[in-house]
């Protein structure tokens, strides 16, 4: 059920401003791949355009295609919806429902989805994402109990088992630990090898050892200048990037001699 | 230690009280005074003015829905028709004020085009500044009879419910037609408490129901509303507040008699507001301390609504 994307010739604007030019790359199934890049490159605003969710900020549109196996997502005849219900997201900053319990905070999608689950199937669905989100051990026992009232850690694990709740294809995650403490971030990494098994998993980081451990492959984006649109400089095997990258200014970023 | 150490008094002068400060502290503290006295007085002016009058009554105060104080001699009255018919028709106008002042406010920030948004916004905090009176003359001049063929629609099909049993007022002048003009009178208030509360719903819920494949209306649905539930709920008692002292409208529109009738479509109750507009000016006897002894039971009514929305909207910080 992992698909692959195929993006080509994808321009992005917000209004009259160009964020991101040109981009081509081929994101493969059941694998991890990391973008990398510092802030204001484009590459969360790129991430969005995946699942369609970049289009919600008002007067941002998009140009160019974006393939999910034969279907291209921006075709007018998708519904965005449906797009969103094929690919996941996970934000910067974990973001349960305030107002829901663990319980109702899991099955908030997939009751989109299917209004009537019976009971069962509800508990079943509970407890398939919990587990693989690594968290139902530890919130097997207060399930009825605000999903807010969680850890930041907890709360992050939270959201991806709302995601993979629904069963997509892709996975889209925005800097998923980057408001974590080294222990969460490390569970969720664990998470993301084990997940890939059955996603497509795309991950946007700031932090590079975090991109060399969990990805198979990289990204590397960049901005000439603020006010210029961000580019894809190269994408490529993860060892690769890291150790002989094509490109000078990949080199220069992943060495630490930025600019 | 500084009383000792004369070096360090020196380095840092003393606490001086500064006199602006002490002028504007003194002034703020004066005005919240002010309006808590002002309360407390209205209080034990209604307290006292009303207590001759209970004295006296010979009916029972709570339960009969008799008005006959104005005597020197054995007056009988009692608030139970008016405590009623107030309720009723604050009911009335929040059942039908809510469901349209939430569609609108949900309109106002998350369909309409942000132009057309603001301009209803606008509109709608206009109707908040139509004089009550002039709000009673379109009720009772146009509304009313506009309203006629309508009620006998509803007696047709709905009179099997036993609020809308017939036979229908022939002026028109009901229960149901003044709480449709409160309603629009507490319109207001309500779709701006909800509009406030909508627009704080963070925008990281919003985008993760999005972004798990909601519709903008499953997304209002699942993160909206449930978050905007304690501002809206605050929104409608301080309507309700409102609907309840409401004195000129009701007091043109409804024809009153009274009783304690739960059918809307005919003409009968009354609320404390325009009883006391309307007996006041032949109150004779006891009248008067009767009527101020029905404004205590509303001051009451109203104080416990809005202390019970103050609650409700407070309660709302747990969330955020």
């Amino acid at each position: 059920m992992a698909k692959r994307i195929d993006v080509s010739d994808l321009n992005v604007y917000y209004g009259k401003f160009h964020a991101v030019e040109n981009v081509n790359m081929t994101i493969e199934p059941r694998s991890v791949t990391a973008f990398i890049g510092s802030s204001g490159c484009g590459k969360t605003t790129f991430l969005r355009t995946l699942n369609r969710m970049h289009e919600v900020t008002p007067g941002a549109s998009v140009t160019g295609k974006v393939m999910l196996d034969d279907i291209d997502i921006y075709d007018p005849s998708v519904d965005p919806v449906a797009v969103r219900r094929e690919i996941g997201m996970v934000f910067q900053r974990a973001n349960p429902f305030p107002t829901m319990s663990i319980y109702d905070n899991v099955l908030a999608g997939a009751k989109l989805n299917n209004q009537r689950i019976s009971k069962r199937r509800a508990d079943e669905i509970v407890e398939r994402s919990l587990r693989d989100a690594n968290l139902w051990d530890e919130v097997k026992n207060r399930l009825n109990k605000p999903g807010a009232g969680l850890s930041g850690g907890q709360q992050q694990r939270l959201c991806i088992a709302r995601a993979t709740a629904v069963e997509p294809a892709v996975l889209l995650m925005d800097e998923p630990c980057s408001a974590l403490d080294p222990i969460s971030t490390l569970a969720i990494e664990d998470l993301i090898s084990k997940l890939k098994e059955n996603y497509t998993i795309v991950i946007v980081t700031h932090n590079m050892q975090q991109a060399a451990r969990v990805s198979d492959r990289t990204a590397f984006f960049n901005v000439e200048d603020t006010g210029k649109p961000g580019k894809l400089i190269e994408i490529g095997d993860t060892n690769k990037i890291f150790t002989k990258p094509d490109k000078k200014e990949t080199e220069n970023y992943i060495t630490g001699r930025f600019g | 230690m500084t009383t000792t150490d004369s070096s360090a008094t020196a380095r840092i002068p003393k606490g001086k009280r500064r006199l602006g400060d002490v002028v504007f502290a003194g002034s703020a503290r004066g005005a919240g005074i002010l309006i808590l006295l002002i309360l407390a007085g209205v209080a034990t002016f209604l307290l006292i003015q009303s207590v001759p009058s209970l004295m006296a009554n010979t009916g029972n105060f709570l339960t009969s829905t008799e008005w006959d104080p104005n005597t020197n001699e054995e007056p009988r009255f009692g608030v139970a028709a008016l405590i009623f018919g107030t309720v009723l028709a604050a009911l009335i106008a929040l059942v039908l004020a809510t469901p349209v002042a939430i569609g609108i406010a949900l309109f106002i920030v998350y369909y309409a085009p942000r132009r057309l948004a603001a301009i209803l916004g606008y509109v709608v905090d206009l109707l908040a500044a139509i004089p009550s009176v002039v709000y009673g003359l379109w009720g009772v001049v146009y509304l009313v009879g506009e309203l006629r063929p309508f009620y006998g629609m509803l007696e047709t099909y709905l009179g099997w419910i036993p609020l809308f049993a017939g036979p229908v007022s022939s002026t028109g002048r009901t229960m149901l037609s003044a709480g449709l003009v409160l309603a629009v009178m507490i319109l207001p208030i309500i779709t701006a408490m909800s509009r406030d509360v909508f627009q704080q719903v963070p925008q990281a819920n919003r985008e993760a129901a999005l972004a798990l494949g909601a519709t903008r209306w499953e997304m209002i649905r699942m993160a909206v509303l449930p978050f905007g539930r304690p501002g809206v709920i605050g929104g409608a008692m301080l309507g309700m507040g409102r609907a309840l002292g409401e004195t000129m409208a009701v007091a043109m529109i409804l024809s009153p008699s009274l009783v304690i009738s739960p059918f809307l479509l005919q003409s009968g109750n009354q609320t404390i507001a325009a009883h006391i507009a309307l007996e006041y000016p032949e109150a004779s006897g006891f009248g008067v301390s009767a009527l101020i002894a029905a404004g205590l039971v509303l001051f009451a009514i109203t104080l416990a609504v809005n202390m019970g929305a103050r609650f409700v909207v407070s309660r709302r910080k747990e969330f955020v």
